[in-house]
């Protein structure tokens, strides 16, 4: 059945131009990954040490990994804002774990704070696919409601301590020189990677492009979406057993994650509103930030105004990728005041605001899969985001 | 979902009394204004029952003076949703907002117009900027929201470090002053409620943010303007927040760094535009359903606080309201497309 999805929606026109089109709506962030990269070897002579660029890329783990859930969850038309709080509750649910039961094993507790996670993402997922609540209110929901569950569990100040064997995860090294977080970063991203070519990863990707076409090609498009959820909720939970490792036990662990993650998926390349983008530009996304960071620290930019280059490069990697985009890509009018002709209606969205997403890209759209016109505005309030 | 997917519908045979009412009741501006009502009576039930008093004037005072702020705030947030985009600025607009109003007012009742002009124009440049991001550079507005607000707080960051400027005695009375149990701030409030209601209902821009909202590729077909539109509606949004942080600041009688993010202004707001029956995907919804969701907030928080209910775990029950209202609403929704 999901290989019958498949057809329609990767098409036989697809093979010529998946390569340049993978690469293309990634290329953005990999111009600006170099580009910084470029910026901190100028600016610190000593970045490319071995060591060095193991902290470095240790310091990205966390982030990468949300990025790399997240992007699951974007990709398929949703939103995941829980991430940042899961973090946060893993962390403290950790100490608090030790607090009570000194001697468990790491591995025990790992085990257990990603099954948390996962199971958080399937509530997130249920409620949103099962109820049609829309994935913003949804996970915003879950976010107040473990933040303020785990303060409420802790007393407004996380206790205990979080003993070294659970820390080594986030801040030792594998072999004597290989950190740990480097190597769980990499197999998941292997991972989320290999997922996304499989038949579960492409009917997502199909499911976010056009949920309707989707349905209709026999997707079971609430299941798909859900397990999206619980995998964005699970990588969530490892990156808290890193950052707990890394940085201890704090009660600000995860605050503001979620949005760098979806910064990060979003310079990545992926479109907000699903269906297009690799999991590899996301990655490469929570990289850039991080590198940004790094090199804001550098150079010396004063603590307070990180923020405002941050807000500003975000801005502009983001229009330039755009408009980078929209010209490069064909079939494409990068004039949006001019109607496209007609017959394209629902193979080009002109790039407004919210990039219209109920509508397949342009070179994968027989016309099938063309909603008719009244489908759109009826499939938007369900299928949740701001973009949507 | 359901509607798109749904065969085409049946001619449903259908007692048509009943229908009626159930369709009436599942407008979310009625639903969520019921729901005001009912959380108002239940909450004075349950407070009574333990012993307090619930309808009490300085307790009615105080629910109608935490409406203003996110009321000001989301009703600016409904016009940016209801043309399909949306606004994370609002929280470090209001608090700049607030700065920039006591340090230009300084103390001083003379400075009060240039104060309010300079808020208002301050919320004007932002909602420019706002509006210019997402229509002409095509950032999606989640990410140039984000991105103008995560500006705004490094400029306050690295501006002020706590609270700073003093507002004028007679501009304080703002936040202070009540009419019987009415403060006048909530006349604010009304005043503003009642020209968005105009221009989204009655002016030609209202149908235009409703056509854009609802599909902007058939609203540009038909003509309108949608990038104009979008941008409007970024403007309107960043002057209710100006307005509400011009109140925020004769509340706390100075300005203050955090006092958009505190209270989570930008979050909060959305969650109130939701309840409130409008659609995050832009195109349904309006004013009044807004006005009725952040009743609920406001009553709902009273009733925790009079029961003394741990704020931490207050968050987890909003958390579980704001999911549970719009699991209703989509409920609600997916049975009327079902029957008509």
């Amino acid at each position: 059945m999901t290989t019958t999805t498949a057809t329609p929606v990767q098409g036989p026109v697809r093979l010529g131009t998946r390569l340049t089109q993978t690469l293309g709506t990634a290329l953005p962030v990999y111009v600006l990954l170099a580009l910084l990269l470029g910026a901190l070897a100028v600016t610190d002579a000593g970045f490319y040490e071995p060591d060095r660029f193991l902290a470095f890329v240790r310091r990205a783990a966390p982030l990468v990994l949300l990025a790399a859930g997240q992007y699951l969850v974007i990709v398929s038309g949703h939103f995941d804002l829980s991430v940042g709080a899961i973090v946060t509750t893993g962390v403290v649910a950790a100490a608090e774990i030790y607090h009570g039961f000194p001697g468990a094993h790491w591995l025990v507790v790992t085990l257990a704070l990603v099954a948390a996670g996962a199971l958080v993402g399937l509530v997130n997922g249920l409620i949103t696919t099962g109820l049609g609540v829309p994935s913003f209110i949804t996970t915003l929901g879950m976010m107040l409601i473990l933040e303020g569950g785990v303060f409420y569990w802790t007393g407004g100040s996380p206790t205990g301590y979080l003993p070294d064997d659970f820390r080594a995860l986030g801040r030792q090294d594998a072999f004597g020189w290989l950190p740990w977080a480097v190597l769980v970063c990499a197999v998941v991203g292997a991972a989320v990677w290999w997922l996304t070519r499989s038949r579960w990863g492409r009917t997502l990707i199909a499911t976010g492009d056009s949920e309707r076409a989707a349905e209709l090609s026999g997707v079971a498009t609430a299941r798909v979406r859900t397990l999206a959820f619980v995998l964005s909720g699970a990588a969530a939970a490892l990156a808290a057993v890193l950052v707990g490792g890394f940085s201890g036990v704090s009660a600000q662990a995860g605050s503001g994650m979620e949005f760098e993650a979806i910064t990060a998926v979003v310079l990545g390349g992926v479109l907000l509103g699903g269906g297009r983008g690799s999991v590899l530009g996301a990655m490469a996304g929570a990289f850039a930030l991080t590198a940004l960071f790094t090199l804001l620290n550098l150079r010396g930019v004063s603590g307070s105004l990180e923020p405002t280059v941050q807000g500003l490069i975000v801005i502009a990697a983001v229009a330039v990728g755009a408009a980078n985009w929209s010209r490069w890509r064909r079939r494409s009018p990068s004039r949006n005041d001019q109607p496209p002709p007609p017959g394209t209606h629902a193979t080009t969205p002109p790039a407004g605001p919210p990039p219209a997403t109920e509508t397949a890209p342009p070179t994968t759209a027989p016309p099938t899969t063309a909603p008719p016109t009244a489908a759109p505005s009826k499939e938007n309030p369900s299928t949740g985001g701001p973009t949507a | 979902m359901a509607a798109a997917s749904e065969p085409a519908p049946l001619p449903a045979v259908r007692p048509p009394v009943p229908d009626r009412w159930r369709r009436r009741l599942a407008d979310p501006t009625v639903g969520i204004w019921l729901a005001a009502l009912g959380v108002t009576l239940l909450g004075w039930i349950v407070v009574t029952v333990r012993g307090g008093e619930f309808l009490t004037q300085p307790n009615i005072t105080g629910i109608l003076q935490n409406c203003v702020a996110l009321g000001l705030i989301a009703l600016g947030q409904t016009m940016v949703i209801l043309t399909g985009s949306l606004d994370l600025s609002v929280a470090y607009l209001a608090s700049l907002g607030t700065l920039v109003a006591a340090e230009t007012m300084a103390g001083s009742d003379g400075n009060m117009v240039p104060a309010v002009l300079a808020v208002l124009a301050l919320c004007l440049g932002v909602g420019l900027a706002n509006g210019l991001v997402v229509t002409r550079l095509k950032v999606n507005a989640f990410i140039a929201t984000l991105g103008v607000g995560l500006i705004l707080r490094g400029w306050i960051e690295d501006n002020y470090t706590g609270p700073a400027g003093e507002v004028s005695r007679s501009f304080q009375r703002l936040g202070y002053d009540r009419i019987g149990p009415v403060p006048v701030s909530v006349f604010l409030l009304v005043a503003v409620a009642l020209a968005l209601w105009f221009v989204l209902r009655r002016t030609r821009l209202g149908h235009h943010m409703y056509a854009t909202g609802g599909d902007e590729h058939a609203a540009r077909l038909s003509g309108v303007r949608t990038e104009r539109t979008v941008l409007i509606a970024h403007v309107l949004c960043a002057l209710c927040v100006g307005i509400a942080a011009l109140f925020l600041a004769a509340r706390f009688g100075a300005g203050s760094p955090w006092a958009g993010t505190e209270a989570r202004y930008d979050l909060e707001s959305i969650a109130a535009v939701v309840l409130g029956g409008t659609i995050l995907a832009g195109g349904r919804g309006g004013v009044l359903g807004t006005l009725g969701g952040v009743t609920v907030l406001a009553v709902l928080d009273s009733v925790f606080n009079q029961l003394a209910i741990d704020p931490f775990f207050k968050n987890v029950l909003r958390g579980v309201v704001i999911i549970a209202a719009v699991a209703v609403y989509a409920r609600g929704r997916r049975r009327a497309g079902r029957t008509g």
